[in-house]
């Protein structure tokens, strides 16, 4: 009896076992493909040509600046309005709202989260662009910060799902410690549940940012893809374009094997890279964060 | 003991429907099938001529999808489509990367298109030249005012580069026709992904000018007339302005397909051409092929 027993739970070892390594199998199939696909731009292109600041790829010109630029610009303000939101947002329904609110709003703001990106891109199109141009008195509302409006209110639901978690797993004995000491309920949030849940909130950062420089379609429905350098703070008024609107604008079209094609994957190389150097700030921060936080307990 | 009968039973009635299932769909699907891909521009006047051919010819299916022109001949040219829809001429490149696919293009002329130039009603200017619009693309014009309209700046849209309207625009209008011309579109330029997405920024946004197919333009945005040149008449698009050459911005369009056309596919495309399936071209708002 003791042996097909066992037998299973070998294999059932094996099978998770797997599939936890399956992850990094796949990572580095993905930056394989995309180097083998995207490294050859370097051959066909001069590095200062891709540097240069004209994007038109039907007559060769192949500038990805303003495209990495278009991206920076419009992720910077999503977390600008994203950031201060959603970690509010999370600090009430964790640390202020009575239960049955906390019960409805929870479930509420992770449903949003659900919402199809490409149906916020439509509200984008038809009110968000036209009530910006009225209201700032803009050329056009299809701009930067139409496409920052969208990606923070898609980065929003991510940051409180998961800040919320991280204050929620604060334990109870904090708080009480710092009411005993005569703090109030706002220096109790402040100085004592939110730095204690501080490696929760960067990682819901972190995630909010790789969940904005990734969405595409919304963005490429109302930031008006235009390939302008976006250097200046007026750039944020101004229409862009970004990376992944690019990519998915033109992979249709491109003739397998084409320098145009594997500047696509280039471009791919480059926000492979830009979400990369974000995912090692973070769990650095993080890292360094739960030791001082050891030391301090020991 | 009743309980398995009933199962057999099940499992008999499953399989009998299954064989069943198959082999009538084997006797009534239809046995051609045609694959067309390629141009928005084209899209909603070759789904008019699939509808109405399916109808009359049961054992045709037609499937229509769009993409943008580049999208439809790169498909011809990788071999998975049997008719590419494209709203501006093959180029060298494409022919030579099909023949190295052992594909050889050719194309039919099935219809032509007039491209309108359009903004807000609310803005007054109505009449532009060629040139004008050139330099209103290029960037050198950048506000309303330099050609006769209110102290605005200009927000120029075009549709993405792999749109066959986008290469022809910028051939016909911005270089006038000039091979040698090197002018590209004013960075600035908005390039947006869908022709919707062109008539509603122009619906809402005063300050907007935009370019489409004469059949995709509502009424609710304002058509402009357009002169050759200083001093020529101004001219509105329409099917008899196209036809007498008078409007300047009008295109051929065209299917291309992998070898001469044979069967199925060949009886489609001469139906095309007939009185019938040309009126249809008129009813959408393009102009007919004699």
């Amino acid at each position: 009896m003791q042996k097909p027993l066992h037998w299973r739970e070998i294999i059932i070892t094996r099978l998770i076992q797997a599939s936890g390594y399956s992850a990094i199998l796949f990572v580095a199939a993905i930056f394989l493909f995309l180097m083998r696909e995207g490294l050859p731009a370097l051959g066909e292109v001069k590095f200062s040509d891709l540097l240069a600041v004209r994007w038109y790829p039907i007559e060769a010109y192949f500038g990805i600046l303003p495209l990495i630029t278009g991206s920076l610009i419009i992720t910077i303000g999503a977390m600008l309005i994203a950031f201060p939101l959603g970690i509010a947002t999370a600090v009430y329904i964790s640390e202020i709202a009575p239960r049955w609110v906390r019960e409805i709003l929870k479930p509420l703001v992770e449903l949003l989260a659900g919402l199809p990106s490409v149906m916020l891109g439509f509200l984008g199109i038809l009110v968000v662009s036209p009530f910006l141009r009225t209201a700032l008195d803009l050329p056009t509302g299809l701009s930067a910060f139409a496409g920052s409006l969208l990606l923070g209110g898609i980065a929003v639901p991510t940051i409180v799902s998961i800040a919320e978690d991280a204050l929620d797993a604060v334990p109870r004995s904090y708080r009480e410690g710092a009411w005993a000491l005569g703090a109030t309920k706002w220096q109790t949030i402040w100085r004592v549940t939110l730095p204690a849940a501080r490696s929760g909130v960067l990682t819901a950062i972190m995630l909010g940012i790789g969940r904005a420089i990734g969405e595409t379609m919304a963005v490429m429905m109302v930031t008006g893809n235009a390939p302008v350098l976006a250097i200046t703070p007026g750039s944020l008024f101004a229409p862009a374009r970004t990376m992944t609107a690019t990519i998915a604008a033109e992979m249709g079209e491109v003739a397998s094997g084409s320098t145009h094609y594997h500047v696509l994957f280039f471009i791919g190389i480059v926000l492979f890279m830009i979400s990369l150097a974000v995912n090692i700030a973070a769990s650095s921060v993080v890292f360094r964060a739960k030791k001082r936080a050891e030391r301090i307990l020991s | 003991m009743n309980i398995r009968w009933s199962h057999l039973l099940f499992v008999f009635c499953f399989l009998l429907s299954a064989c069943g299932a198959d082999s009538s769909s084997g006797s009534t699907s239809p046995a051609l099938y045609i694959e067309n891909k390629g141009s928005d521009t084209i899209v909603n006047l070759a789904l008019a001529w699939a509808e109405r051919y399916q109808g009359e010819h049961a054992e045709v299916r037609i499937s229509v999808t769009g993409g943008g022109s580049g999208t439809g001949l790169a498909a011809l040219i990788n071999g998975t489509v049997d008719i590419a829809n494209s709203s501006r001429k093959i180029k060298e490149e494409e022919i030579a990367d099909a023949q190295a696919n052992g594909i050889q293009p050719v194309e039919h002329t099935i219809a032509r298109d007039a491209i309108a130039v359009i903004v807000n009603p609310e803005n007054p200017v109505s009449e532009l030249t060629l040139q004008q619009i050139a330099d209103i693309y290029s960037g050198k014009i950048n506000n309303w005012r330099e050609v006769g309209g209110e102290d605005r700046p200009i927000v120029r849209l075009s549709r993405e580069t792999n749109s066959g309207t986008h290469v022809y625009f910028l051939e016909t209008v911005l270089r006038l026709g000039s091979k040698e011309d090197k002018t590209l579109f004013a960075t600035n330029t908005l390039l947006l992904p869908s022709s919707e997405g062109i008539i509603a920024e122009v619906r809402q946004n005063p300050n907007a000018i935009g370019y489409d197919g004469l059949g995709y333009v509502p009424s609710d945005v304002k058509t402009i007339a357009i002169a050759k040149a200083e001093g020529d008449p101004f001219v509105l698009p329409s099917a008899a302005t196209v036809d007498d050459k008078t409007y300047p911005i009008a295109r051929d369009l065209y299917m291309y397909t992998a070898g001469e056309p044979i069967g199925a596919i060949k009886d489609y495309l001469e139906w095309i051409l007939s009185p019938e399936a040309q009126n249809i071209v008129l009813e959408l708002g393009f102009v007919p092929i004699k």
